[in-house]
């Protein structure tokens, strides 16, 4: 069982899991150390933890923002596996790593995921991987031992969604609204058919994670009610880091204290 | 060579690497293209509005002048820049155009570099009764202003992109995001040969019109094909529109003419200086660094200044079917002011690269040969930067 499934797997009853995204090297790769920390405080049982990548075409302003931010300060992809692998030595949090797909092909697919590996990482999330083209590497992961995260959209069909559950590793990433990374005010009702229908698929075979567009406790407790098993909060934690040139210790402080409601609300 | 990308992919290129949420929208566009494309009245409508409200076909020219300023091979153009709009664009907008009425979407988005396909796109929609939005980046509105404004006039709406190096890459980017938040209602119309399948096919088709009249015309006044087919490429759309009737006849070179801008690594030349590497849904040549980053372009003609370029040339060149050369912004320039005093054609700085071979290869051919030029658009909008990189202020 990979670090991953364990960290589902060792919850409570009905107690969901707490995915964290932060952009690797946001707002600088020291601070960025911080940043885990804070989180890891706060109760994230799972980090996500982002590549910067010159054109993400799935993430909304406040990702790609992170991203500009963590290049500008001179964040490599290396840097980033480095981070990771301080994150695990130190909290025994699990991590997957997010990054586009040119960030693995450039180095050869292999050849990244096995310098991943040897940092430690224990999933992949690669958001212009879909299932078709994925196939093409999924034995080299499966090889490895790394988790291969495939993500679901609203427009998935059933036909679909079960082959994405029977190929997902770790977890089946479910984004929960049509477009790009970004908090939302409200959860839609859309949001919650979407889950019940994805949870059909999932149920038994692997945890269901609710992603794009959650930022509130309030979020959070309506979609662990709705089946998922876990949530995804990427926009609204790099929103608060944004502020840290501003505002340093208040801003870690904050944020710990904002992922703590966000793990509370997953206890229920 | 396969003419239809098996699974999507021209050898190893090309292929769907986008977000899940566009993966059934692609399915969706490509099962009606096949539908249509060889609907008679889909066929009867296009060809249409190409013959009376694009105005094909273009002309083949026998360029005198130039092939004696050359002094060897004959150089004709071909008049891409004569359609309504002023550029090859509107073959692929006003059939995509079609395509979207077709499939029941009212709202058309598209994304621009030098504005000519962004023009276009508005034309086709006003003329087709769609609507229109167009992305842009704010580098490339604010050195063709013109065309911007042109869009704006015929009703499409513009989009100002202010991320990454605001430019054609980054406007595909957002396109691409509107589309994933707009997928039902929607119908993104890429501009050219690039992007996840099925695009770069069906750009191809569109565009391929140019090369099937190159052939008939070439035939017709000279009895035989060219030897060598010459166009820019910045994406690819109006050199894979040329070269695709060509693929199989082995005695027409194909020559694709890439932005070499201010030389070694300060150009769009991707096939010339890239690696392998998955840029806007395909895999193709990419201009990157070290890390996979995709890095910023330059040319002085924005049309061509993208970071990547169509995987169906990246198989030609792999296989070895078509060549592609750099011409750098200084050669163009004179191409551009050549053409002008000589034949008294403006063309798109563009098409001026292909114009600034096309003469270099002549030279070494034979007077009976024959190289035939796309002159994928026409000059107007480039005035302004030629006065500029002329030191004058018009």
């Amino acid at each position: 069982m990979s670090e991953i499934s364990k960290a589902f797997a060792g919850l409570a009853g009905s107690e969901g899991a707490l995915v964290t995204y932060i952009m690797g090297g946001d707002p600088d790769p020291d601070t960025c150390s911080k940043v885990i920390d804070a989180v890891v405080a706060g109760g994230a049982d799972i980090i996500e933890l982002g590549i910067p990548f010159s054109d993400p075409i799935a993430d909304g302003k406040s990702i790609q923002a992170a991203a500009v931010r963590a290049l500008s300060a001179g964040t490599t992809p290396r840097r980033v596996l480095e981070l990771a692998k301080n994150a695990k030595e130190k909290h025994h949090v699990p991590v997957a790593l997010m990054t586009y797909f040119n960030i693995f092909y450039s180095q050869g697919f292999e050849n990244f995921l096995r310098l991943a590996k040897s940092h430690s990482v224990d999933g992949i999330i690669v958001p212009d991987l879909p299932l078709d083209e994925a196939s093409r590497y999924a034995r080299i992961s499966r090889r490895m031992g790394v988790d291969n995260i495939l993500l679901a959209a609203p427009t998935t069909s059933a036909g679909r969604m079960r082959m994405l559950a029977s190929n997902t590793s770790g977890f089946l990433y479910l984004v929960s609204v049509l477009g790009v990374t970004g908090a939302r005010q409200s959860l839609r009702r859309s949001t919650l058919a979407l889950i019940a229908f994805a949870h059909r698929y999932t149920q038994g075979r692997v945890p269901l994670a609710v992603g794009f567009g959650i930022s509130a406790p309030e979020h959070v407790r309506e979609v662990i009610e709705a089946g998922a098993d876990g949530v995804i909060v990427g926009s609204s934690i790099v929103d608060r880091v944004a502020d840290y040139r501003e505002n340093k210790s208040k801003v870690l402080q904050n944020l710990e204290e904002y992922v703590r409601s966000l793990k509370a609300a997953t206890r229920g | 060579m396969k003419s239809y990308p098996v699974n999507g992919r021209f050898g190893e290129f090309g292929g769907q690497f986008v977000p899940e949420t566009l993966v059934p929208a692609l399915q969706e566009l490509e099962s009606a293209y096949l539908r249509w494309k060889s609907d008679a009245g889909f066929r009867a409508e296009l060809d249409g509005m190409l013959r009376e409200y694009a105005g094909r076909p273009t002309p083949l020219y026998f360029a005198r002048n130039l092939t004696k300023r050359a002094g060897g091979a004959m150089i004709f153009l071909k008049r891409e820049d004569l359609l309504h709009g002023g550029a090859h664009k509107i073959n692929n907008t006003l059939g995509q155009g079609l395509l979207a009425k077709r499939m029941g979407k009212q709202r058309v988005i598209a994304e621009t570099g030098a504005g000519q396909h962004g023009v276009a796109t508005a034309i086709a929609c006003a003329a087709l009764g769609l609507k229109a939005e167009v992305y842009m980046g704010s580098v490339d509105i604010e050195r063709q202003k013109l065309n911007a404004y042109r869009m704006e006039l015929m009703g499409a709406e513009l989009h100002s992109v202010t991320a990454g190096s605001r430019t054609l890459k980054d406007a595909i980017n957002e396109a691409l995001r509107d589309w994933a938040t707009n997928i039902s209602t929607t119908y993104y119309l890429i501009g050219s040969v690039v992007g996840p399948h099925p695009y770069p096919v069906i750009v191809r088709d569109f565009q391929s019109v140019i090369g099937k009249e190159i052939r008939d015309q070439m035939r017709r006044r000279e009895g035989r094909l060219p030897d060598a087919v010459v166009a820019c490429v910045g994406g690819g759309s109006n050199a894979m529109g040329s070269f695709h009737e060509f693929v199989e006849k082995r005695g027409v070179k194909l020559v694709g003419v890439e932005a070499g801008g201010a030389g070694r690594g300060r150009n769009a030349a991707s096939l010339a200086e890239g690696r392998k590497g998955v840029l806007h849904g395909m895999l193709t040549y990419v201009l990157e660094d070290e890390d996979g980053q995709i890095r910023e372009t330059q040319s002085v003609s924005a049309g061509l200044d993208y970071p990547g370029v169509g995987p169906e040339h990246s198989y030609l060149k792999e296989r070895g079917r078509a060549t592609y050369v750099t011409v750098r912004d200084k050669d163009a320039l004179r191409a551009f002011h050549l053409l002008a005093e000589v034949e008294g054609i403006l063309p798109a700085l563009e098409s001026a690269h292909a114009v600034a071979h096309a003469v270099k290869m002549a030279r070494s051919m034979k007077k009976e040969q024959s190289i035939v030029v796309t002159l994928s658009g026409r000059g107007d909008k480039d005035v302004q930067i030629v006065a500029k990189e002329a030191g004058l202020e018009i």
